[in-house]
């Protein structure tokens, strides 16, 4: 991408420079060297501005999946007595962790460090300022960049929400998932996206892994500490013998609509440029959620004889958690394939794989964003393309093979390495916090409180007054 | 004084009220209700969890009446309200020893 800027950049000052060329020759001096700069530093505003302008829209975009979006999704999916804690509980994340990320988390992810961790250079975002930090969207301000990369650190442990609802407590909530994004996600956004992590494909990583907009940091450590939190809390009273029907489908709809239409920005904004590569990213999203809708819905009316609508919505979130590592490395066919088998996969998941093994996954967090996100993960390293992203270089500058695809059979390792690093601080992390927070403030309501909602006792209030 | 009671699909409230209207009764209460009778009830299924739902919702309509437009009025819900499918609902009648209008202490027919 950075190569590319500065070409084009190149490109325009002479071509500029070449039309401008009979006008010198009649009247005016030639162009001086400051002209040049001139005119080098107006192209670079010029971008500067167009590329800036995608990344707030992607930014505001990305918010919008976690409120409303995953809120009305889970919200939907809870029983009418918790509507409103599972809605609160994104709702918190996304001022909490924007004060965390202000603090400490930017800077554990996106500081240099070690190959694990960054340091504490941008705590309380010391340097992190209105030019461009060449290694973090060249063509974009650094506050842009890190702004966008907060909205990413919201919705991550918005998502695990969905593994423990209708049964956490909200102030052990708010502490678990508050040190589960300093301890893990930070961390692993270090390793995958910042300046020389271990797992950094285009910044200096021992194991490039190619994750474009989050299959690992995202999907996959949701997922999977989702999964951990589900084993970890048990099951909710009464699971599976009452009924836990969703108390409003037409909420979660509107929800994963929302998803939707925020993950083109989560994907597209994942260039950091509004280039080409950003409409790469926009198609492969488009595609792949709308092919795993589709085979969702299809295996649900092959298996039960008829299409639902929570069915069909869930299969177009399980292909955009799957095409989120390959948004922006892939062709649009290889992306529609990839949203077949996640939604085929996950609906697998889900619908079979979680009753064998009776856990209480409530919101299906695992079965979509964990197993999505793996699945997306692999089949990125099979299917990436050097003519979408060139993004291996020889030492000589010449394109290097991506994917599979392209005979490249080493880039599965690296994202085998990527996928069993993202699963195992998930994992690990997960259980320590969990214990942590147990021994300390406990996890889990009282069964009376359970049994009588957590929006009466965990805020007092109450999602739907039928009597006023 | 006769209750009659009638528990009915809830697409049919509307022709029912109509005809109880058209029958010269002048109140009556709705109540939204679940419940069911022989009819069966249907299969949901969500994420794969299957769900078993029998009571289905229904309307149930309660209007006193005199004695003497009791059969009017039952068969002015057996026209409205039947399909002639299970589940079209029952009708149960009973009798009602005193009727009170709270504003004005009447008593007796004239107060329902």
């Amino acid at each position: 991408m950075r190569p590319r800027t500065v070409k084009l950049s190149l490109l325009a000052t002479l071509s500029f420079l070449f039309c401008g060329l009979p006008a010198f020759a009649q009247s005016s001096p030639p162009a001086t060297t400051t002209q040049i700069a001139q005119l080098q530093s107006q192209i670079a505003n010029a971008q500067m501005s167009a590329d800036n302008a995608w990344m707030l829209i992607s930014a505001a975009l990305v918010l919008l999946m976690t409120g409303p979006g995953l809120a009305l999704f889970y919200g939907g999916l809870v029983r009418r007595k918790n509507v409103l804690s599972i809605m609160m509980q994104s709702f918190a994340m996304m001022c909490i962790i924007t004060v965390v990320w202000a603090f400490f988390g930017y800077s554990l992810a996106f500081s240099s460090g070690t190959p694990f961790i960054g340091g504490l250079q941008h705590a309380f975002l010391r340097g992190v300022g209105l030019q461009p930090n060449p290694s973090y969207g060249a063509t974009i301000p650094a506050q842009s960049y890190m702004i966008y990369q907060l909205m990413f650190a919201i919705i991550t442990p918005a998502v695990i929400t969905g593994a423990f609802a209708e049964r956490m407590k909200f102030h052990s909530m708010a502490l678990f998932l508050t040190l589960w994004s300093i301890f893990v996600y930070s961390p692993l956004a270090h390793m995958v996206w910042g300046k020389g992590g271990f797992l950094s494909a285009s910044l200096g990583g021992a194991f490039p892994c190619l994750d474009f907009a989050g299959g690992t940091v995202v999907e996959i450590a949701s997922g999977i500490s989702a999964l951990v939190c589900a084993l970890y809390l048990g099951k909710r009273i009464g699971y599976p013998k009452e009924p836990m029907t969703p108390h409003s489908l037409v909420l979660s709809f509107t929800g994963a609509c929302l998803l939707w239409v925020g993950w083109l920005g989560f994907n597209a904004g994942s260039a950091f440029s509004a280039g080409p590569l950003a409409t790469s990213a926009f198609v492969n999203t488009q595609f792949a959620a709308a092919s795993a809708a589709i085979l969702w819905a299809a295996c649900e009316w092959i298996h039960r004889g008829k299409p639902s609508a929570l069915g069909a919505v869930s299969g177009a979130v399980a292909g955009l958690v799957a095409i989120t590592p390959a948004a922006g490395f892939v062709q649009p066919m290889p992306a529609l394939l990839i949203g077949t088998v996640a939604g085929i996969t996950c609906y697998f998941m889900v619908v079979k794989v979680k009753f064998w093994f009776g856990y209480d996954d409530s919101l299906d967090a695992f079965g979509v964003h964990g197993i999505g996100g793996t699945i997306g993960a692999l089949l990125t390293g099979v299917f990436a393309s050097s003519a979408i992203n060139p993004i291996f270089k020889s030492a000589s500058g010449a394109t290097l093979p991506s994917g599979v695809i392209e005979g490249n059979w080493h880039q599965l390792i690296n994202q085998f390495v990527g996928v069993a690093i993202a699963w195992g601080i998930s994992i690990v992390g997960t259980l320590i916090i969990l214990k942590v927070v147990d021994l300390t403030i406990g996890l889990r309501v009282t069964p009376e409180h359970e049994d009588e909602g957590l929006d009466i006792t965990q805020h007092g209030e109450e999602g739907y007054d039928f009597a006023s | 004084m006769q209750k009659i009671e009638a528990i009915i699909q809830p697409s049919k409230l509307d022709a029912v009220k109509q005809a109880l209207l058209d029958a010269g009764i002048e109140g009556m209460t709705i109540l939204e209700a679940r419940g069911h009778g022989r009819q069966k009830g249907h299969t949901e299924f969500y994420r794969g969890r299957e769900y078993t739902v029998d009571l289905l919702p229904k309307i149930k309509i309660e209007t006193v009446v005199a004695d003497e437009i009791l059969d009017k009025a039952v068969e002015a819900i057996l026209a409205a309200a039947r399909t002639g499918k299970i589940g079209d609902g029952k009708i149960f009648i009973s009798k009602i020893d005193e009727a009170i209008r709270i504003r004005n202490d009447e008593r007796g027919p004239t107060a329902i």
